[in-house]
């Protein structure tokens, strides 16, 4: 089970210039906010993929859910 | 059924409805609070809008996160576009943008959630993959 430091770690790692602000209680219900000056011109949908790509195989595994809301920094 | 076959008829559903989700459970009886969620805002706006059951057979969902390359459930099309899953959803309804994407008028009352069923619902008629 990663923690809410290890998935900011994670996403600011795999997004260049990405900031993310990580909830948790249970450690498996993530809710993340993500600023990052990549998401720029980007759909939502292409946004929140970029995100979901740095857990491919976690969803609905050992992170149950992502909670996600992105933003141009 | 193949897995070729159950993405093809993935695909043709989403072709053929204009508005289509992607959800654990039925409308009457969502079984989970994302799903339910999602469903509520499509009621809100009082949209008519097709919805498949991914619960019934595991290769549902595996196909259609193959398709639209998005790995969480719900997923919600229209017109053959992916609009996102739970999220977005609620951040476009919040903004008035999701009414005006489906070219509805935007929501006169609140979200009215249906309640999230203990058990998987039943295949209901409107499950066209099943």
């Amino acid at each position: 089970m990663p923690s809410a430091d290890e998935v900011k770690s994670r996403i600011e790692a795999a997004i260049p210039g990405a900031q993310a602000v990580i909830e948790t209680a249970d450690e498996v219900h993530f809710s993340a906010v993500v600023r990052a000056a990549a998401f720029d011109g980007l759909s939502r949908v292409q946004q929140h993929r970029l995100v979901y790509d740095v857990f491919e195989g976690e969803l609905g595994g050992s992170i149950h859910a992502l909670a996600l809301k992105t933003e141009v920094s | 059924m193949s897995d070729n076959q159950i993405r093809d008829a993935i695909a043709e559903a989403i072709k053929d409805n204009d508005i289509i989700l992607f959800m654990k459970g039925s409308p009457d009886a969502p079984a989970c609070g994302f799903s339910a969620r999602t469903v509520g805002m499509l009621q809100a706006l009082e949209t008519p809008f097709t919805a498949v059951d991914v619960l019934p057979d595991p290769r549902i969902r595996a196909e259609l996160s193959a398709i639209s390359q998005w790995p969480t459930i719900p997923q919600l099309f229209h017109k053959g576009e992916l609009i996102g899953g739970c999220d977005i959803v609620t951040e476009m309804y919040d903004s008035g943008e999701l009414a005006e994407v489906l070219g509805v008028a935007a929501p006169a009352g609140p979200v009215q959630e249906p309640a999230v069923a203990a058990q998987p619902a039943p295949m209901g008629i409107e499950n066209r993959l099943g």
